[in-house]
This record gives C-alpha cells, structure tokens and sequence, in this order.
C-alpha cells in the first residue's frame, strides 16, 4: 500500500510539472501578446515596488511630518507630496503595495483552491454533490457581497486575516464555476474512461487527468479574480472597513482625503492612480491570456 | 465540353497564412467542370477538399488567400471580385450544402423562415410568393406536411431531416452550380442512403452542376459523373467516374482503392493493404510528386526531380493522372496477399457472455427537470464471444452498442441480466470493484483518437500508468515494457516521450491499443476505434487488430456502424436495433440471405464504390422510435418494409435459430426470408 | 410553468429565511453584542445587562429568530437603533433614492454596452475590437472610487461644472439633475466595462458557429448578418449577465453613494452594520434577497424566451 502511494504521489507530482513545464513555454508566448507584456510589465513595477519599499522610500510611512503640511503638495522633499498628517504619500504607496500584493493574492490563492475542490467534486460526482455546490455558488454570486462585507467585517472586526477569509469565500464560487464547467466536460473524455479501465480512483482522475486540462480557463480566471480582488480591497477600505490604521492601505488613504479634494486634490488621486493602475496591469493580462490562449 | 465551362480552376494557389508561416494548401490546381455536371472530389483529411469548396465560395477567412491563378465561374474570376458581386452570386447562382446540417441552421428561426429568405433576397418577390416557393421545395425534398414543417426549430428535426432542410435552401433559387460538402458524414447509412437518392433525383430535375465533396468514394460514385482524387491539395487524378474506378492510373488512387474494405472482403481472402507513411506537412513541399515517398512505384530522379504535370491519357483524353508513370503501370487488380487469420474450425469457447442484459438509464432534465424519462439503451441482450475471436456489434447510432460495450467494459452496470467474463459474473460490478484480475483480463479501445489519450501527459505516461496500476510494474522495468509494447503496434520506443499532440491520429489509436494491452489482457472491447481515421490508416489498425488476436489469441468485441469493416473483420456479427439484438450468427451467414429485413436495409444502403453497383435499395420511413418508448412487439415494426401486419407491433418476435447459430428474430419464417434479397451482395 | 414558477417561488422563500437567519446570527451571536453598541464603550457591564435583559436579549438565538420572524408576518419591520425610528420609515425612502439612481445608470448601460459589445464582437481582432476591448477592460478595471475621485477632480474642482455632492436636498445653487450626473456617470462606467467584455465574448462565438457562415453563403449582406441571424444567438447568454446588474445596481453601489453623500440604500446598509442595527439590517438584506433572486429568475425566463429549445 505504501508503494501504491508513491507511485501516486509521484504521478500526481510528475503530472504537476508537466503542467508548469508547459505553463513555462506558453509564458514564452506572452512575449507576443503585445497587451499581456503591458500587463505584465505593470504587475511587475509594482511587485518590485513592494518588494524594495524600504530602499526606496526615505521616510516610514506613518512617520508625521508637520512641517510639510504648509504645502502638502509634490516637493523635493516629498516627491508625491504628503497627505493631511504629513505623511510621506510615496512611502505610504510603496508599503500599501506590500499589503495589497500579500493580502489579494493569498485571497485569491484560498479561492482558487477552495474553487477548484468545489468545482471538481461537483463536475465529477455530479448528482445532489453537484445540485448542492451549484446552488450555494449561485446564492454566493447573486448576492449584494458588498453587504456580506460589511456585515462579517463590522462582526468580527476588520483584520487581514478575516478580510482574506471573508473574500476567500466569496470569491471560491467564481473559480468553482469554471472549474465544474470544463470538468462537466472532460470528465466525458475518453482518457478519463481509460484511467478508470486501470483503477484510478475518483480522487486520482480529478487531481491528474482532468485538472491540468482546466489549467488553461483557470489562470485567466484567477487573474481576473485578483485584479477584482485589489478592487474589492480597495473598496473596503475606501468604506471604512479595511485594514485597520495607521498603516498604509490604498482604499483607506483615498477615504481619509477625499473630504479634501476641493483643497488638495493630490492626495486622494494618486491612491486612485495607483489601485487602478494594478488593477488594469491583472485584467489585461488576463485579456492578453486569453487571445494567447486563443490561437493555439 | 462546351465552350465555356460552369466553373474553371486555373493553376489556382491557395494558402493559409499561420503563425508557422505560409501553409500553401493547394499549390496550384487545375480542372472544370461544365454545366450540369456533377464532379466528385475525394481525398483524405488534410488534402484540400473542403478549402476548394470555401475557395468557391470565397469564404476562406482572415488567415486564407487564393495567392496566384485564377477561379472563373461562368467566365469571371471570382477570387478578384467585390464583396457587392459576390453577394449578388452567393446563394442565387452557387449554393452550398454543409456536413453538420444542426450547426449550420440558425436554432432561434424557424426552418422556414431560413428558406424564404433565400428567395426574399435575391428576387424581388413578396413574403406569399417566398412562402410558395419554400413549402414547394419542403415537397421536393420529401419533407412530410410542409406547412407544419415551416414553422419547426431545426432542434425538432432528426439529422436526415436537417440536411433536407439545407438541400432545400441551397436549391430554392435555382443555382447554376451546388458545392456540397461531406453532406453525408455523420448521418446514419440509412439515412445516408435516402439523402443520396433524393440528390440524384433532385439532379436530374434542378439542372445544376454539383461538386460534390468526399472522404467516402463509395457516396462519390453513387452520385457523380466525374471524379477528382485529390492527394496533397493537389488533383492527382481526374476522369469519368467508371474509367477511373475500372483502371486507375495514380498509385494514390489504385492505393485508396486497395485498402477498403468492401462488403466483398474479409480477414480470411485477402489483407487490407494500408498506404505506407504520412501526408507531408503544407508548410514544406517536395519538389516533385508529393506521393513519392510513399509510393510503391516511384522511381528517382524521373518522380522527385521536377513539378511533375496532370497529362491526358492517350487512350482516353477525359482522363488525367499526375504521375510520369501513368501509362506504364499495370492494369490495376486489387493486391490478394495471403490471410493470416484464424480459422473458425475448432472447439469454441466462450470468453464472455452475455446474458439476458439489459441497462436502463434515466435520462435527467436538468436540476429543475426531477426524475426523467427512462431510456431503455440495451434491451435483453443474449450474446457469447467466442475466445480468440471477433465478435462485432453493428447498429446505427442510438441503437445502443456503446452502451452494451460500456457495460462489458464495467463503465456502466447492468440494470438486469448479467455479463460473464471466463465464467465469472461481472455485469452488475463498476470497472472500480472488479479483482484485480478481470481488470486486466478485459480492456477496451476507444472510438477518438483526439480525446482517447490525456493531451497533458506524455505516451510513455499514459501506458506506464497502464502498467502500474494493471500489473504493479514501475521503475525500469516499466520503462523497458513501454517499448515492448510500443513495439507491438509498431511505433518507435522514442514515441514514449512524445505529447498526443505531436501524434497523427492513427498513432494515437495504435497507443490506445498498447494501452489496452499493458496488462495482457485477453478481452479487448473496440468501440468504434477506426470510424474517425482515414481509409488508408484504417486499413493498418485494422490489420493491427488482426494480427494481435493472430498472435496473442486475444478476443475481440468490435463496436462499429460500418458494414465493410464489419464484414471484413469480424467472425461472428450482432445487429443490434433500438437496445436489441435482432440478427446475430456467424459473419457469412449474416451477410447472405436469410436477411432480417433490418439487416437487408442496412446492406442495400451501404454505398459501394462502385460506379455499377446497382442493386435495389431499401429506404426506410421515418426515424426510429425514441429509446424511451416501451415497446411490446418487434423493435423494427414501426419502419419495416415487410411488415406482416398487427402481429409485428402487438407481440415480440419469436428467435428463429439455425443450424449454424445464425439466428434471426422476426415473424417472418426464415424460408421466406430467405427468398427476399433485395441486397443481391456479391456471393464469396 | 406554474411548477416552474412554484419552484423558484420555494427557492426565494428558501433563500429568505437562510440568509435572514444567518445575518441574525452573525450579528447577535457575537461578543460585540446589540445592547453594548446602544449604550456606547462607557457603560458598566451592569447597565449593558440589564438593558439586555429588558431587550430580552438572554433568550437563545433560534428562540429570538423565530419571534422576529413572527414579528415581521404581522407587517411589524421593527425599530432602526441606529436612526432611532421605525424601520418602515427609512427603508421605503432610502430604497427608493437607490433605485431611482439604479434604474438610470440601467437605461443606459444595457444599449450601449450591447451596441459596443455587437460592434466589438462581430469582427474579432479588428481594430475596433480590440480598441473597444481595452477601453472596457480599463473601464471596469477603475474602482467606483477611483473613478469618482478622477471625476469629481477634473468636473467638479478643476471645471467646477458639477457639485461634488449628491445629498438630493433641492435648492442650493445645484438642480437634483445635476446632482445625479456625476454618481451615474461612474456607476455606468464601471459596469458597462465588464458587460461590454461579456456581450463582445459571446458575439465572438457566435460569429463563429457555422449558421453565420450558412447566412453569409445565401447572399446576405454582413448587416443583415449580424442584424438577422447573430444579435438573438448572441444576446441569449449575456441577457442572464445584464438582468444580474440590476442586483449590483440596486444593492452594490455603496461605494458611489458614500462618495457623494448619497442618501440610498447601500449607505444606510453599511450604517446598520457598523452599528448593528439589527431589525434595519434584516429587512436590508432580506430586501437584497429578494431584489437578487427575482433578477436570477427574471434572467432565467428571459434566456428561455430567446431560446425556443428550452420549454417551461
């Protein structure tokens, strides 16, 4: 028995690296999708921002400094000027991508794994599995979110880890859609037939011979998924309901400024600038993905 | 011919320009065809066919361009005319008819409405005046009750009903030159049959030229006068329908010819002689005959040294060849190589069994739909295959052979009955809880090669997995027992690491079949494994399958709807009707009177290559019942030529057994059936 | 179709009284109870017990559950702690202000977006496509936020052509009219984005299914084309998408209506939650149920209406 499970751990393990091996050829192709590589290159701006924020800012992002706020405006001091506390808006920008780039994709990763489970067992099992997904995913996704949102978060207080729970779960049913969809239709491929001809479990079929398949509707669904994410965190921050302060989110920078903009209007649309900009870096790519996708 | 040609192609190139680069399909192609006329073009996937037919219509899409020559019907050239004149042509002057007639009928609009836009378009007449003439030609087609038909979806029409539909929009303005293509393909042989006849009649009454577009020469020479072998996107040969059958001159052509099976062959007369090798790629093209290199008679340099031209026979200027050793080959005689195949004297034993089977199935209608109608896929089915032999299940679509075959595989389990494997009861155990050892002991090959295999793992993958979890072999020893049995149906070791998709269909099956064969096992189920290849990659699996069970002793239950193939391969057949057996025996018997009349109708529609075939043909009425009718009395009644009377409807055919185990279940006795032969099938 | 009706009918009471059960559970089962929010962080845990127990708050859950629902049958929507009056004295009106904004931003969206959607899908991969494409793709790529702040910036501070607020008070130097302009310009912006890319997606496959080529072979001009045989088959899948927009425009448009002061529905949502103003917070969501599952079936109906393989 131990035997039988090597040897399906390593075939699930040698069906995932073909799955990123061919993954890793088509990312060559990206090169010619002149609206991937634009999105690309943004995500990638911004990561590397993230990434390097503390090399790249001269002052902490909650660091006040007073003096700056006769004139909050771009300076020499300040590059993008300073927000109502005379707070540095550059660093606050740079830190806030550190949050928004860790907090949307482990989001995004709960509901791709959550989705593809959900959707596997209802396309593959189908029947009252199936009818009891579906429903739960169809309730989920017609649903107002946004008052989920606000009831869950001003319940249990507004924390990363239960934003990325709560968008966890509610983004899963749009990932299980499309996970189920294919499914529904590879699970009548003739190769799943022969998988069950030598024995292969349920579990081994989903996980071996139909999810690499569904790979390809699945990447263009999860960057979808993040950019939306990015909104929706942006959203709850912009409500009130976000990461709690002092510390640099971008929908809560906006709500702090806005009340300002007929004065210094500098300080809301630069966060504006800057959430939409990420933002549209995922929704092309994903655009971009697609028409890849397409030609082959 | 007449001095202006209908259609004209001259040195027409055409080529499909893809990220790999110029994919020039047709490299230059040259024929004419005259008013009423009707030309059949056949060839192989890939040759080029259906681009002539888009290139007509002008239909060839953003990646497609006529590159050079010139296509003139009645004189113009319309590669280089303006959308305006195109359209003022399309559909009034050349209509087209489709292979997949449901897909090509918009599903949101009545039948017909489709037809009386045609007229609507281009003739300056009023809705009453487009009504007339679409209820006219719904007559012509032989459409039951026109008027209600009108006002049908195409999702209410059976698929025979459908292409009807199409032929009747095609012709309703009266075209000078009809292109169909594959009008046939994927419509039933009975059905096929009947679409077949109506064309031929509707031919001589409409007076337009057809070009008619084919993989099957059987439905080519049923209709035409002329016939075009296309190999390669190019024309290789070209004459008058008999001559070319009689005494083709093109290895290519004398090639397709040999390895068709007809109803006339089988396994134990002659061998099915498969073209060696692969079409070449349009990306790359030889200099010379694009056939050398897999052509028995090629020589070097004379065959691949230069273009080589399309030159008249001398003794016969209608027919042309495309090869500089036309006049100088032999008279054409189909090859006999001896038979390898297993006689079928001896002790039978039985491998499987089956018993009384029946397998139900609810069919569901949706979430909302609740519990749906019954379907009633096999119906008290009693069979044996016969060890070391090969049993076919032939039927037509629905009739439920892939249901029985997934029942033995254990994908499905029987509703009631059993089936026995080496003895053992296995009907109602899913594949999943079968021992170990009857997993091994049956396996089964699927019909597509495109989803046969998993397009994510490698070949190797795919049949060491086999060997795994069948016979716990792994490491390098699995390894070593790939090759071997890439070996065995012949396929270089290196294919283990290659994808499906660098693979050609036929290689695809031949790996499905290694696949079957990983845990040596001595059942193999074939559901339909060649009815999606071409002829000359049939022949090989064909022959593949046949020497496997020479070899292994292996037996064999071949699912297909192909009479030739059946004919050629099988020991004993089983028709099947609506989820029942209705004629079964040994294959010689079956195929000579006594005919159930199910089986008599099947025969007379199978289109034969042959220009002179001209046997009677049977066509049946109507579409079968729903398989989720109840049925009390014979399955067939509803559609039966020779129906006797209420008897057939009210009570269930009694088995008319004979002495060879040929039974037959009608209420006709099986002497006066035996008088019946409207098929005439050649004798063997 | 009365089953059909019956049975979606069964779904949204089903749904109803999940849903209603789970905020009601989520809201009171939680340790920043009701009683403590009315009374305010200074209170003594004594005072916060006792209001507690005059609320009957100390009965359990289900108990508490089923008497609000009894409540609610006799047509009592119960008190707003928040606003400090009946529940039916501020839901009607705020609903009715989200939706006068909801059902314009829906007068325009569905034509343009299906004209740009059509325009954009029936040649795939021309430049209008791909020019439509990006800019829906951008579109609905800028939060409601974002997009409110740009405009609000260039139309409001810099041109000073619209006020920055929505309050609708009539009087004041600024027309109810032009009050709505700038929270329907980002509604419709934001949404029609993501509804062009859906009707342009399923314009793509339809152009590509082998009755367009049928048509183009009778003769039929490319408008005729699109006009005759494309826009149904293409329509069938997004009508679903679109009829599912009036749920987010009725129920999702917090963001423009804090941004401008709006006084609608999603605002005074987002108050009762921070506050835990219960009674108003079940009818809201309940409000939303209803609006959600009426449009799935509306969705439904339409998609069978435009495609005569599926019966009732």
């Amino acid at each position: 028995m131990a035997l039988q499970q090597t040897i399906e751990t390593a075939a699930i393990g040698s069906a995932f690296a073909a799955f990123f091996a061919r993954w890793g050829r088509r990312i060559g192709l990206l090169r010619e999708s002149p609206t991937a590589m634009a999105g690309v290159g943004i995500i990638v701006f911004w990561c590397l921002v993230a990434l390097f924020a503390p090399l790249i800012t001269i002052y902490p992002p909650n660091a006040n400094d007073f003096a700056a706020l006769a004139d909050p405006t771009p300076s020499a001091a300040h590059i993008l000027g300073t927000d109502h506390l005379g707070r540095d808006i550059w660093s606050r920008l740079a830190y806030g991508a550190r949050t928004v780039l860790t907090v949307a994709p482990i989001a995004v990763a709960g509901a791709v794994a959550g989705g593809i489970l959900l959707g596997l067992a209802a396309g593959f099992y189908r029947g009252w599995i199936d009818i009891l997904i579906t429903r739960m995913c169809d309730i989920v996704l017609s649903f107002p979110v946004i008052i989920l949102y606000m009831i869950v978060l001003a319940t249990f207080g507004s924390s990363a880890i239960n934003i990325i729970m709560v968008v966890t779960a509610v983004k899963a049913p749009y990932i299980a859609r499309i996970v189920r969809g294919s499914c529904l239709e590879l699970r009548e491929r003739e190769y799943v037939a022969a998988a069950r001809m030598r024995g292969e479990n349920g579990f081994f079929i989903m996980l071996a011979e139909i999810l690499p398949n569904a790979r390809g509707p699945i990447i263009v669904e999860t960057c979808l998924r993040l950019g939306y994410t990015i909104i929706t965190i942006g959203v709850l921050g912009f409500l009130g309901i976000g990461l709690p302060p002092p510390d640099p989110d971008w929908g809560g920078m906006v709500k702090d400024t806005y009340g300002m903009m007929s004065v210094w209007p500098h300080m809301s649309l630069i966060s504006c600038a800057a959430i939409s900009s990420l933002v549209v870096g995922f929704n092309i790519l994903a655009v971009g993905l697609r028409e890849i996708g397409l030609r082959d | 011919m007449t001095d202006q040609a209908l259609l004209q192609f001259q040195d027409t190139r055409i080529s499909y320009f893809i990220r790999a680069g110029e994919a020039n399909v047709i490299p230059g192609l040259n024929f004419t065809l005259g008013h009423n006329e009707a030309l059949g073009l056949v060839g192989e996937s890939g040759c080029g066919k259906s681009t002539v037919a888009l290139a007509i219509m002008s239909y060839l899409g953003r990646a497609g361009r006529v590159t050079g020559g010139r296509i003139l019907f009645e004189g113009r050239d319309l590669a280089a005319m303006s959308e305006d004149e195109l359209r003022r042509i399309r559909g009034k002057r050349i209509a087209m008819v489709y292979q997949d007639p449901m897909s090509s009928l918009n599903p949101v609009m009545t039948v017909g409405r489709q037809l009386m836009e045609v007229p609507l378009l281009h003739d300056a007449i009023g809705e009453d005046e487009a009504r007339r003439r679409a209820l006219h030609m719904l007559d012509e087609v032989k459409l039951p009750d026109p008027d209600a038909m009108m006002e049908r979806y195409p999702h209410q029409l059976s698929g025979g009903q459908q292409q009807r539909i199409v032929i009747a929009m095609a012709l309703i303005a009266g075209p000078a030159l009809l292109v169909m293509d594959e009008p046939t393909t994927g419509l039933d042989v009975t059905v096929e049959a009947a679409v077949l006849d109506l064309v031929r009649e509707l031919r001589q009454r409409h007076r337009s030229a057809i070009l008619f577009i084919s993989h099957n020469l059987g439905t080519v020479a049923h209709v035409c006068d002329r016939i075009g072998v296309m190999y390669g996107g190019e024309l290789v040969e070209q004459g008058p329908i008999r001559q070319v059958f009689a005494d083709p001159r093109h290895p290519y052509t004398r090639g397709l010819l040999d390895c068709l099976p007809t109803l006339g062959r089988d396994k134990r007369s002659s061998r099915l002689t498969p073209i060696p090798g692969q079409v070449g790629s349009p990306l790359s093209r030889p200099v010379g005959c694009g056939f050398a290199n897999r052509c028995a008679h090629a020589e070097s340099p004379r065959c691949t040294a230069q273009a080589i031209p399309s030159v008249a026979l001398k003794a016969a200027p209608e027919h042309r060849a495309m090869c500089v050793r036309a006049e100088e080959l032999p008279p054409f005689r189909r090859t006999v190589t001896a038979a390898d195949a297993p006689t079928l004297e001896g002790k039978i034993e039985s491998a499987v069994g089956v018993d009384r089977l029946k397998m139900f199935y609810r069919r569901s209608h949706g979430i909302f739909g609740g519990a749906g109608d019954v379907v009633r896929a096999v119906n008290d089915v009693e069979l044996v295959a016969a060890k070391g032999r090969t049993l076919a299940i032939v039927g037509e679509s629905g009739c439920g052979k892939s249901s029985l075959a997934k029942v033995l595989a254990g994908l499905e389990t029987a509703t009631d009955g059993d089936v026995t494997l080496g003895g053992r009861s296995v009907g109602h155990t899913a594949i999943e809880n079968r021992p170990a050892d009857l997993k091994r002991k049956l396996q089964m090959v699927f019909q597509n090669p495109d989803s046969t295999l998993n397009p994510s793992h490698t070949v190797g993958y795919a049949i060491g997995r086999a060997l795994a979890r069948l016979k716990g072999v792994t490491g390098t020893a699995a390894r070593q027992q790939v090759e071997r049995l890439l070996e065995i149906v012949k396929l270089p070791a290196a294919f283990a690491n290659h994808h499906p998709h660098q693979l050609s269909g036929g290689q695809k099956q031949r790996v499905a079949i290694a696949r079957a064969l990983a845990g040596d096992a001595d059942v193999i189920v074939a559901d339909e494994p060649v009815s999606a290849l071409d002829v000359s990659v049939q022949a090989s699996i064909i022959n593949l399958l046949n020497e496997l069970q020479t070899e292994r002793g292996a037996t064999l239950i071949f699912i297909s709807h192909d009479l030739a193939v059946v004919r050629y391969l099988a020991d004993q057949v089983a028709v099947m009707y609506l989820g029942r057996i209705v004629e079964a025996g040994p294959v010689d018997a079956v195929f000579r009177p006594p005919f159930h009349p199910y089986t008599e109708a099947l025969l007379s529609a199978v289109p034969q290559p042959d220009p002179d075939a001209s046997h009677a043909r049977i066509v049946l009425e109507g579409s079968p019942p729903a398989p989720t009718e109840e049925i009390v009395g014979c399955p067939f009644a509803s559609r039966c030529p020779r129906k006797v009377g209420p008897i057939c409807d009210a009570s269930p055919p009694p088995e008319q057994m004979q002495a060879s185990g040929h039974r037959i279940a009608c209420h006709i006795p099986v002497a006066d059936l035996a008088r019946l032969n409207a098929v005439g099938v050649p004798a063997v | 179709m009365e089953r059909y009706l019956l049975k979606n009918l069964a779904y949204l009471i089903g749904t109803m009284a999940a849903v209603s059960f789970i905020v009601f559970a989520l809201t009171e089962a939680t340790p920043g109870d009701v009683a403590r929010k009315i009374l305010g962080a200074y209170a003594t845990d004594e005072q916060v017990s006792h209001l507690r127990k005059e609320m009957r708050l100390d009965r359990p859950l289900v108990e508490r559950y089923v008497e609000y629902v009894g409540k609610l049958a006799t047509g009592d929507l119960g008190y707003s702690n928040r606003f400090k009056v009946p529940v039916q004295d501020i839901v009607w009106d705020r609903l009715a202000n989200t939706a006068l904004l909801a059902a314009v931003a829906f007068v325009i969206i569905v034509p343009l977006s299906m004209l740009l959607g059509m325009l954009a899908g029936m040649r795939e991969g021309s430049k209008l496509d791909r020019s439509i494409l990006l800019i829906g793709t951008i579109l609905a790529s800028v939060p409601e936020f974002a997009m409110g702040v740009f405009l609000a910036s260039i139309f409001v501070v810099w041109l000073g052509w619209l006020p920055g607020t929505a309050t609708l008070v009539a009087g004041g130097s600024w027309s109810l009219a032009s009050q709505m302009v700038l929270p329907v310009t980002v509604i419709v912006l934001f949404d029609m984005g993501y509804v062009i890319c859906m009707i342009r997606a399923s314009m793509v496959e339809t152009m590509q299914r082998p009755f367009v080529r049928t048509a183009v072979l009778k003769g039929m001009a490319f408008r005729q084309v699109i006009l005759g045989h494309a826009l149904r088959n293409a329509m069938m899948n997004p009508v679903t998408v679109i009829l599912l927009q009036i749920t987010y425009l009725v129920t999702g448009v917090v963001v423009v209506e804090t941004l401008f002061a709006y006084p609608g529905y999603g605002r005074m949502m987002l108050e009762a939650a921070l506050f835990k103003d219960i009674a108003l917070l079940e009818i809201g969501v309940l409000i939303a149920v209803v609006v959600a599952v009426g449009t799935q079936i509306l969705g439904d109906l339409g998609y069978r209406m435009l495609d005569p393989r599926i019966r009732l």
